[in-house]
């Protein structure tokens, strides 16, 4: 435990002091008038503020303000730009909210905001104004605002002793604690009441009713102390963490740590509360536990726990839910985890003997356990007494008719059977049969229904069957006493079965939800891709929470997509959509039960991951989800994000493998090269050598210079082939189409094969009527040329290469045909990937030739097919859509 | 050999320089040779250049910068002898004034036959009435051509392409030159009216259209009307 006498600055929270002060400086700062009650004239101090920071040339605008027609408020507010209230239609009333985004496009340096503790119209993006207020100061904006002190948090409770008026607009008090400035409007409650009566406040009758209830001057009186003190608490906090950052050594109290106890109990909100301001003004850092037993909890008391630790959470006080049988082992086990001094818990409620006995057990075993920890005990008020007949109401009777029926149908039947049997078994032996009954039943029906069964068949024992018969009068003692335990035993027996029976329940939804969790890990673990992921989630969550659901995703570059990933029946509304955006930016839930614009039918859960928001899911709850519902929820949404988070980290590393193929690819390519260059290189210059220091017969020497032209003619076509690799690789193909007769392209194509063709019988086949056609020349040429070549190197010699056009709607197709040995059925396919060589081909050669020539007549936005000819040999057909000149061909009108 | 006349060599690679010097010195020519475009520039103000061969990239200027200098002076023919190989760069130098263009790799027999014929053509007098090409006969003046004596009937547009292409034997003309000074400035972009026109020249000048040897097709650039 960290000693009270400690004072050495702790680094952790000097490390805090700095990061605070480092956010705060993006953030625009907040400045609170704050004053005890209405009328004290916050809104006039703000407006002066305002004027004389205008005066000092700042851009300040008012963004919401309530003069209440107050004469004097009025005339300071004129000369200040107004942002126009937004009005809007909810259901049928006209509404008028400030416009939150206005303010935002506004971006002035400061902005006035009236009244933080507001409750906005449902219809809002956010229920509260002091949400507004954040995500202003969120866009570096700096805001003025006013507050009542009975609208803090914390207060509520004090402040509803004191007038009698219960608050309903609150403020965390965590926005006050982390305002930059809180300025208090103050004024003695003789003035104020002055300034009622002269009504300048409130008109005059409203004036009367407002003195009579609210403005009493105790009431006031007592309200201005607590705003002092809140006030003169803050400074204090002030001095003491300034201390801390300057690293000036003082008598501060250091390391304290509260805990405090939460339950089911109403009575829990003021042991928050308390304990909150206990914290504050011992400068304690504060967080809560709620340690969930085996004990069944009532709807109304899962209730009043949601309640409980949605209020820490508001107080600003961190909760943590444990499950232990035993709540003092759990509590101090957590205390001396971390680092407690200070346990508060309330005083339990005497329900009866036995639970009289459990307190005193319960408390003398936490102080018993807790060592040095300081133990806080706080008495409940009548608060509790409710909940205590709560307690022991017996939930919806109503809705469980059936089985009271049913109970009491059972008791009914079995005695009659009893009754007919009666000569044979004795009047004992019912008892045993109708205990045997009940607890036969206790097995299928719940408390209620066990009760009424125990009770009907003591009833009906001791009326039809003991002596005297027909008369609830018992002549033998024994039968009493029979009696007596007869039913003893059935309501024990009864009770405990299904006691045990609840408790196995609990146990089976817990293994339920274990292993729904189990085997959607399991699933998703053995899912691959994004979709295949969204298809699981989607089915698991309509299977164990019964939702339809939809799900976005992020995009590439972490942006919010927002298009619908999966199958889904549900339609969003282009505002639905941008509260989706608005929750994968701020990691939040948002929409309905939530705080974050709740008037929409959905209800917005970010998807999120280890490092990034991977999207967001969008599902209609039927309710509110329970604490053990919305725990197994999250549980389900984190199992989700982590999956879609390794698949998209997946996706990034395939693009990694990619790159690696690719670069296996060049390999490839360059072992392919190295040999096709230095064949080529070798002849020349083995030949060349050859030619200048020997000196052979002319005759040799044409044959030397024959093989050097033919080598290096074949480099010269690996480079051609290189190079349009290349072009088409890095996808810088552009398109030169022109008018072209198909004939100049046969033409070229003959010419510049004219040596590689000489062995064949080439011809080309053109129709009469061809037209002329628009196309890239250069590129069609190579994808021919390399199409003609290669069926030159692939027939045998003398056999005949037909190169053949014809156009056919739309369509320039010409066909390659060879007599060779065409391609074996399985390889068709791989003809036009790169490097692939035919099993039997010639010596050299790249295996790019093919390759290109599919490149080229696709970036014509054509095709090229490779198949094998019915009488040997293959045929490549190259189809490419072509526009065909209007000009009538060869048929002028001129001259 | 006797001085068929002096070449100016502008190329940076000395390896290029070797080669055609041999080449050239050995059919005939006189070799001077420049390793820059200043250089060349220099060189062929000094004197008697009949013909330059141009590499268009060059250390010190682009190829074409020095090609647009020379024009504006030199009126001999030009070839270009480039590593650049896109039509858009032989259309560009076409249209700047180059005579010729062969690309490298490239074969010193057809380069040899270029230099020849872009010296001969600047020998013939431009408005010469009579061209002879073997068999075919071109008479300017009076419009009439002849095969083997036999009249050609043409189209007045086929005798002004011919006449064109012929007056400029062995020198590529780009599409767009040809378009202009046959059918007139608007029709520059109308391609397809050239190629329809050379197909019908073909058919009735060339013994085989399908495997014409007098109108030369140069793949996306234009055409050349060689007789060798």
């Amino acid at each position: 435990m960290n000693s009270f006498n400690d004072n050495r600055p702790d680094p952790d929270e000097l490390l805090a002091s700095l990061i605070s002060e480092e956010e705060k400086s993006k953030r625009g700062t907040l400045k609170i008038f704050f004053g005890m009650c209405a009328g004290v004239g916050k809104t006039y101090t703000m407006l002066e503020a305002a004027h004389a920071e205008k005066f000092k040339g700042c851009d300040i605008i008012i963004g919401y303000i309530e003069t209440h027609n107050r004469k004097e408020t009025v005339e300071l507010a004129e000369g200040f730009e107004l942002i126009p209230r937004k009005s809007y239609q909810y259901k049928s009333t006209l509404v008028q909210e400030m416009d939150l985004d206005a303010i935002i496009a506004r971006k002035p340096q400061i902005v006035l905001v009236d009244e933080i503790a507001h409750t906005n119209a449902p219809g809002s993006r956010h229920i509260k104004r002091y949400q507004d207020v954040q995500e202003i100061l969120e866009n570096g904006i700096n805001v003025y605002t006013t507050l009542n002190v009975q609208h803090l948090e914390s207060r509520t409770e004090t402040v509803a002793q004191i007038t009698g008026i219960i608050i309903r607009e609150t403020l965390p008090d965590e926005i006050f604690e982390n305002a930059d400035e809180v300025e208090l409007v103050d004024l003695t409650p003789d003035e104020l009441l002055q300034r009622l009566s002269d009504g300048k406040v409130y008109t005059p009758d409203r004036s009367r009713d407002a003195i009579e209830n609210f403005f009493r001057k105790g009431n006031i009186t007592a309200l201005r102390e607590m705003a002092l003190r809140i006030v003169a608490d803050r400074v204090d906090k002030q001095l003491h963490d300034y201390m801390q950052y300057k690293r000036i050594r003082g008598p501060w109290k250091t390391g304290m740590h509260l805990l405090v106890a939460l339950g089911p109990s109403p009575y829990s909100g003021k042991l928050l509360r308390w304990s909150k301001n206990l914290s504050y003004a011992m400068g304690a850092n504060i967080q809560a536990i709620y340690v969930e037993t085996l004990h069944r909890l009532t709807s109304k008391e899962h209730e009043q726990l949601d309640k409980n630790i949605a209020l820490a959470k508001q107080l600003g006080i961190k909760v943590r839910i444990i499950t232990n049988a035993d709540i003092v082992k759990a509590i101090v086990d957590f205390a001396q985890k971390e680092n407690i001094t200070h346990i508060i818990v309330g005083k339990p409620r005497v329900r009866n003997l036995f639970s009289m006995l459990q307190l005193g057990n319960f408390v003398n075993r936490l102080i018993r356990y807790s060592g040095n920890i300081d133990v806080y005990i706080l008495g409940s008020d009548s608060l509790a007494k409710d909940s205590f007949k709560n307690r022991f109401s017996i939930p919806s009777i109503t809705s469980q008719i059936p089985e009271y029926l049913s109970t009491s149908i059972l008791v009914v039947v079995t005695s009659v059977v009893c009754y007919l049997l009666l000569e044979y078994i004795g009047y004992q032996v019912v008892s045993f049969v109708l205990l045997f009954l009940v607890s036969i039943l206790s097995l299928f029906f719940g408390t209620g229904p066990i009760l009424l069964a125990a009770a009907l068949s003591a009833l009906t024992w001791d009326y039809f069957f003991i002596p005297p018969q027909f008369t609830l009068h018992i002549e033998k003692a024994e039968d009493i006493l029979m009696l007596i335990m007869f039913f003893i035993i059935a309501l024990l027996s009864g009770i405990m079965t299904s006691r045990i029976r609840r408790q196995e329940k609990r146990i089976r939804i817990r293994e339920e939800r274990t292993n729904a969790l189990y085997q959607l890990t399991r699933e998703l673990s053995m899912a691959t891709g994004i979709d295949e992921v969204s298809g699981i989630a989607v089915s698991y969550i309509k299977k164990y929470f019964n939702l339809d659901c939809a799900i976005f995703h992020k995009t590439k570059f972490n942006q919010f997509d927002d298009q619908i990933q999966n199958q889904t029946t549900i339609k969003l509304t282009e505002n639905e959509l941008s509260i989706a955006a608005w929750v994968f930016r701020h990691s939040a839930k948002a929409g309905k039960y939530t705080d974050t614009l709740p008037s929409t039918d959905y209800t917005f859960y970010p998807l999120t991951g280890n490092v990034d928001n991977m999207g967001v899911i969008a599902v209609k709850q039927a309710g509110v989800f329970t604490q053990g519902e919305e725990q197994f929820w999250e549980a389900f949404l984190s199992q989700i994000s982590g999956k879609y988070e390794r698949e998209f980290l997946r996706n990034v590393s395939k693009t990694a493998y990619l790159l690696t193929e690719s670069d296996k690819l060049y390999k490839t390519l360059f072992n392919s090269i190295s040999h096709e260059l230095r064949i080529p290189v070798a002849s020349i210059m083995g030949a060349s050598d050859t030619l200048l220091y020997h000196d052979y017969p002319e005759e040799t020497k044409q044959k030397l210079y024959s093989e050097i032209s033919t080598a290096s003619v074949r480099l010269n076509r690996l480079i051609e082939n290189l190079l349009n690799m290349s072009r088409l690789e890095s996808g810088r193909i552009t398109m030169h189409s022109d008018w072209y007769d198909v004939h100049d392209l046969a033409h070229r194509i003959s010419e510049s094969l004219r040596q590689e063709l000489l062995p064949f019988k080439f011809s080309v086949v053109i129709p009469e009527s061809m037209p002329l056609v628009n196309i890239d020349f250069g590129l069609m040429e190579q994808v021919l040329y390399n199409l003609v070549l290669n069926a030159a190197q692939n027939s045998p010699a003398g056999s005949r290469i037909r190169l053949k056009f014809f156009y056919d709607n739309g369509f320039l197709t010409i066909q390659v045909m060879d007599r060779g040995q065409g391609f074996p059925a399985s390889e068709l396919a791989m003809v036009f990937d790169k490097f692939y060589r035919g099993k039997d081909a010639k010596a050299g050669g790249t295996g790019l030739g093919l390759s290109i020539v599919k490149g080229f007549a696709e970036a014509h936005h054509g095709t090229v097919t490779a198949a094998n000819r019915q009488n040997g040999g293959a045929i490549f057909t190259i189809k490419i859509p072509a526009r065909i000149t209007e000009i009538d061909n060869f048929s002028q009108k001129e001259d | 050999m006797a001085n068929a006349g002096t070449i100016l060599v502008i190329d940076d690679e000395a390896q290029i320089r070797r080669l055609l010097d041999i080449t050239l010195s050995a059919s005939g020519y006189k070799i001077i040779e420049a390793a820059t475009g200043r250089e060349g520039l220099a060189l062929a103000a000094s004197g008697q250049v009949s013909l330059i061969i141009l590499d268009l990239g060059l250390p010190d200027t682009d190829g074409i910068e020095i090609l647009k200098r020379l024009r504006e002076w030199y009126e001999k023919p030009i070839i270009i002898l480039s590593v650049r190989n896109s039509e858009e760069d032989i259309v560009q130098a076409l249209d700047n004034g180059a005579n010729d263009y062969l690309t490298k790799p490239f074969r010193t027999g057809e380069l040899l036959a270029r230099i020849r014929v872009s010296i001969r053509q600047n020998q013939v007098v431009k408005d010469n009435p009579q061209l002879e090409f073997g068999s075919l006969t071109i008479d300017i003046g009076n419009h009439i051509v002849r095969k083997n004596t036999d009249i050609i009937k043409l189209t007045s547009t086929e005798f002004s392409l011919l006449a064109l292409l012929a007056k400029n034997e062995g020198r590529v003309l780009t599409h767009q030159y040809i378009l202009k000074e046959v059918w007139g400035m608007g029709y520059i972009e109308q391609s397809q009216y050239l190629r329809v026109y050379i197909a019908q020249l073909r058919k009735k000048i060339e013994e085989n259209p399908a495997s014409p040897k007098l109108i030369n097709t140069e793949s996306g650039i234009g055409y050349r009307f060689s007789y060798e």
